[in-house]
């Protein structure tokens, strides 16, 4: 059952802001992405290169990621400054985007009630899990 | 009023037509995504600091043809729909061509998605 929730007020305001970053993050992920898809061509996958490992060094090019890609990153310069800037942008766009989405979803199908600060506290809280724990393993490995 | 008719299993057939599937991909897409994106984030994780057997165990998950054929769809869709989306909303005289944008999703997203579905036939069948 859909609920009609209360139109959004005009100017500023946390509904218009996340809004706009929706859009702004899914313009980015795609750019981040096709940048992405070019490093790893440049850098030989047009060569040895099968797609779990093409996409692997497009999104998060990390030793840590998909275990069967077994190219050495470290050897042909992913872990640089650069590189390790870029993973931490897709993390930060890619999750936002997403608890974003999934916080829209779920306000849909739910009515005002005591629910929902509680789920938002809670979506809150995996959004800051998994943006510290992506950024440990970017920095860490 | 409307909740006291009746209208059985005729009701699951909203015929919303083509921008309704759209919109229905998108938001199912969309959730598919974070779903593995999380496991994704926490499997590297625990790959790095212990490297077990569930972590290796989920990246084998990802790794199978049948996954990846789910992962392609939903994410070439769901970029190239949320295009159009933004699109849309920045240029709202583009409503008038509705559908026609509807239409450019699909012939965007077919030859880009056969490509990739071609590319992974082709690979597994040569690595044996």
């Amino acid at each position: 059952m859909m609920y009609s929730r209360p139109a959004p007020q005009i100017g500023f305001s946390f509904e218009y802001l996340m809004w706009i970053f929706t859009r702004v993050s899914g313009l980015a992920l795609v750019i981040l992405a096709i940048i992405g898809v070019i490093g790893a061509f440049w850098m030989g996958a047009r060569t040895q290169v099968d797609l779990p490992t093409l996409l692997r060094w497009t999104f998060f090019p990390n030793p840590n990621h998909v275990v069967n890609s077994n190219i050495p990153d470290v050897a042909i310069g992913w872990a640089t400054a650069y590189w390790q800037i870029m993973e931490m942008m897709i993390v930060f766009f890619g999750v936002t985007h997403g608890i974003n989405g999934l916080r829209v979803v779920i306000e849909d199908y739910l009515k005002a009630s005591w629910a929902r600060p509680l789920l938002r506290g809670l979506l809150f809280a995996i959004w800051i899990f998994m943006l510290i724990i992506a950024v440990y393993v970017i920095l860490a490995s | 009023m409307a909740l006291s008719r009746s209208v059985g299993l005729k009701g699951l057939r909203y015929r919303g037509g083509g921008p309704m599937l759209v919109w229905a991909l998108h938001r199912i897409g969309g959730l598919s995504i974070i779903l593995f994106v999380s496991l994704h984030v926490v499997s590297s994780f625990f790959m790095q600091q212990t490297g077990s057997d569930f972590a290796t165990w989920v990246n084998i998950v990802y790794e199978s043809p049948w996954f990846q054929l789910f992962l392609y769809f939903f994410v070439l869709f769901h970029a190239i729909n949320g295009t159009r989306i933004i699109l849309m909303d920045f240029w709202p005289k583009l409503y008038r061509y509705q559908r026609e944008m509807n239409w450019m999703v699909w012939l965007i997203f077919i030859p880009l998605y056969g490509l990739t579905v071609f590319i992974m036939i082709q690979s597994a069948l040569t690595a044996g």
